[in-house]
């Protein structure tokens, strides 16, 4: 046994936090809040390149996947930098598609996802959601309905989020691609990825809010000494770390548990999902509540971390429903 | 990166199953913390090292398996899977012997490693005095030199176990000019049936006599009962403070075993529309989980060379608030059951949810308070300012 990261698997991990820190990822997440995906879609091309989104998608179809461990490393890093985009749902469909075996649907879209070419968007049971996450910015969005996965033909408006960079739609009509009991088990393996993205999203977001906010209380003062030497708020970042820390071990187990097929990865993830989306919302609210006002205006780019991290801990499984997946018979 | 146990693992893990399911009392020994308990888990310990299953990591020579620290979490899980007693020896095992090992000499290993082991010498922590607690280097009591050895005086108190244990091991202040607090201290070993010793049993919140006061008047200590330098005391403390915070002191088992227990009783009782209930067990089952997991990635760095700093500050924060949860999360599904304490013939599992839910309310206490480990935590793996203290 030897739970801990690879060499490489840490090494990818950093290749890609340096890659979004240079690309400055605020700015996007502003620019795809406002409707326009163009900055996006560039980053996303990049991330493609870096090998992301070839995680999810078997070598026979141009990628390099599955591989859960790494995904979850990459969807942390994706968490740390708030990209947006149906980064998750585009990874959720690739493993949906890859379940349906070897079809024209299969062939079409699974290597054009691995090459970045493809945004696409999932519409499904494990998200208990009737909206699809930026229908209007991805090349397709499929819809699963009962034993039914049909592609969508339109949406209808965009509702606004709680986190502006999550654009959410309802998915209209559309055809038929397949159906079957085959389709119920696919879109469950693809909502447990999907689950797994989102822990490992919830989780980097949240180390992400912690690293600012600790940065923030070294540097600002009141009553002559900087906020971060007053033991209330030390204590607070405490435990926050403890959250997150203890959080990680769940999702590189779930991912485990992913990628060996262990009939208990359901359990596993659910419990991942629970702690890694509780503990990355408690780091929003310890981040808000540290930065004060100014933590409260959306100039300041921490609100873009901040209002992500109530979405996160609800989508692919509510806390609710994830706790009684761990405890399910 | 996996979690798979090696076929030499999985047949260690078969071996301590059996042997437990062969051992271990049927009904549940008393309370560790009243003289007649204390007798019976002496009892069982020197059981445990009949078949060196007391000290499983420790060296064979001393009366273990040398083995391998995972082999150790493994035998814990065992352990207390199988519902096996608290240990009595535990001071000594996981406080005093890693300082042994780490500071001791050959000779004091020899000398008190072996009937540590076999529950002959049962140990108490002396570290805490009336005046120095949370700010442990404030202690006062002093160890003055003297023909071959010290003399030790002053109080020490909240000593676990030491109305019945037969040594004590503590800091004592050796040079009270030093500069600092935490300079001129020196790390001892004394018999508790010593000359000059006053053992005063403490009850505790749960009634339990076993706590104890020390009352030392010039009480003598041989050199070659010194662990590490004279006035190096802090020092040789600290290295046996991360194991007592860290993994060693309350192993994933504990807790994966109490979820397992909690998670049967929510079975059998709960009502299935409490929904508020059932995440309450969820999150003790996934918070046992976590911890486990964790420890897991802890061992693992420990194999890979790594030592355990600051983060064992981590572990005692979550352990101890986990330990609380779970037995709460109990006592409720127990309902009007969850006030029975162990010696209430109805109790439900003989009172070990009371039981232990009260003891659970110490864990934010000992091996350092909670407070301190968030300090800790904040300054040191977080690099926030030290504040005042
Ligand atoms: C069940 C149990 C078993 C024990 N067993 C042993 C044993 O075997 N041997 C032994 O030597 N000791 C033992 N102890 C003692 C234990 O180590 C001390 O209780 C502990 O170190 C705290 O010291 P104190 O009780 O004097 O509390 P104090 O230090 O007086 O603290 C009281 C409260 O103030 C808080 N506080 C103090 N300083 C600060 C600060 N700087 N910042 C924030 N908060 C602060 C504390 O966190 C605590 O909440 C045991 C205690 C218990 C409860």
């Amino acid at each position: 046994m030897r739970f801990l990261l690879d060499d490489e698997q840490r090494e990818f991990g950093r290749t890609l936090d340096g890659l979004l820190e240079a690309a400055g990822t605020p700015a996007v997440v502003r620019a795809w809040a406002a409707g326009d995906t163009a900055p996006g879609r560039a980053l996303w091309a990049r991330l493609a390149e870096a090998g992301v989104f070839a995680l999810a998608v078997p070598e026979q179809h141009d990628g390099l996947g599955p591989l859960p461990v790494e995904l979850a490393v990459a969807f942390g890093e994706l968490g740390r930098h708030a990209v947006p985009g149906p980064l998750v749902e585009t990874v959720a469909a690739a493993a949906l598609l890859d379940r349906l075996g070897d079809g024209d649907v299969t062939r079409t879209w699974l290597p054009q996802i691995a090459s970045g070419k493809a945004v696409v968007s999932l519409c499904g049971p494990g998200a208990s959601s009737p909206y699809a996450l930026d229908a209007d910015a991805s090349d397709a969005v499929f819809v699963i309905d009962g034993d039914t996965l049909r592609v969508a033909d339109g949406h209808g408006p965009v509702q606004p989020s709680l986190d502006p960079a999550r654009r959410l739609a309802r998915p209209h009509g559309g055809t038929v691609l397949a159906h079957g009991p085959q389709v119920i088990a696919a879109a469950a393996h693809a909502a447990d990825v999907a689950a797994l993205a989102t822990a490992a999203q919830a989780l980097g977001l949240g180390r992400a809010l912690l690293a600012r906010t600790v940065g923030y209380v070294g540097q600002r003062t009141q009553f002559g000494v900087a906020i971060g030497s007053f033991q209330s708020v030390k204590h607070r970042l405490a435990d926050t770390l403890i959250a997150l820390e203890f959080a990680e071990p769940l999702l590189h187990a779930a991912a485990l548990a992913l990628a060996t097929a262990d009939p208990a990865a359901g359990r596993e993830i659910a419990a991942a999902k629970v702690s890694a989306g509780e503990a990355a919302y408690a780091a929003a609210r310890t981040a808000l509540q540290l930065h004060g006002a100014v933590g409260y205006t959306e100039e300041l780019d921490l609100s873009l971390w901040i209002r992500k991290a109530r979405p996160l801990r609800d989508a692919w499984g509510t806390p609710a429903a994830c706790r009684d997946r761990v405890l399910a018979p | 990166m996996d979690l798979e146990f090696s076929a030499a693992e999985d047949a260690f893990r078969a071996e301590a199953r059996a042997w437990l399911a062969a051992h271990v009392p049927d009904t549940p020994l008393p309370s560790l913390e009243t003289a007649e308990g204390f007798a019976a888990h002496r009892q069982w310990e020197r059981t445990l090292f009949a078949d060196r299953w007391s000290v499983v990591s420790w060296p064979e020579d001393y009366g273990g398996r040398g083995a391998s620290i995972l082999q150790w979490l493994i035998f814990e899980e065992e352990y207390y899977a199988a519902g096996a007693p608290g240990r009595v020896s535990q001071n000594g095992i996981s406080l005093l012997a890693p300082t042994l090992f780490e500071h001791g000499t050959a000779e004091q290993r020899a000398r008190i490693l072996p009937p540590m082991a076999s529950g002959e010498a049962i140990w108490a922590q002396a570290w805490s005095e009336p005046e120095a607690g949370s700010d442990l280097a404030s202690l006062r009591s002093t160890a003055v030199r003297t023909d071959g050895g010290w003399r030790l005086s002053g109080q020490k108190t909240w000593s676990s176990r030491a109305a019945f244990a037969d040594r004590a091991f503590g800091l004592f202040r050796s040079d009270p000019d030093a500069p600092k607090p935490h300079q001129g201290l020196t790390y001892l070993m004394f018999p508790l049936d010593a000359e000059g010793v006053t053992v005063r049993p403490i009850g505790r919140l749960d009634g339990k006599p076993a706590f104890a006061e020390l009352f030392l008047d010039g009480v003598f200590v041989p050199d070659e009962d010194v662990i590490g330098e004279p006035g190096q005391g802090w020092r040789v403390a600290m290295s046996t403070a991360g194991n007592e915070r860290g993994l060693t002191l309350r192993s994933p088992g504990r807790f994966t075993a109490a979820a397992v227990r909690l998670t049967a009783l929510w079975r059998g009782q709960a009502d299935p529309s409490d929904t508020a209930l059932r995440d309450r067990v969820a999150d003790a089952v996934i918070g046992a989980r976590a911890y486990q997991l964790f420890t897991y990635a802890g061992a693992s760095r420990l194999a890979a060379g790594s030592r355990i700093g600051a983060e064992s500050s981590l572990n005692k924060v979550f352990w101890s608030e986990l330990d609380i949860a779970l037995h709460e999360t109990a006592l409720d599904l127990l309902g009007p059951y969850g006030e029975l304490a162990d010696g209430a013939q109805e109790a439900p599992s003989h009172g070990s949810w009371a039981e232990g839910h009260t003891f659970s309310l110490a864990g934010p206490l000992y091996a350092g308070t909670n407070e301190i480990q968030r300090d800790i935590i904040a300054e040191r793996l977080l690099g926030l300012p030290k504040g005042r203290r």
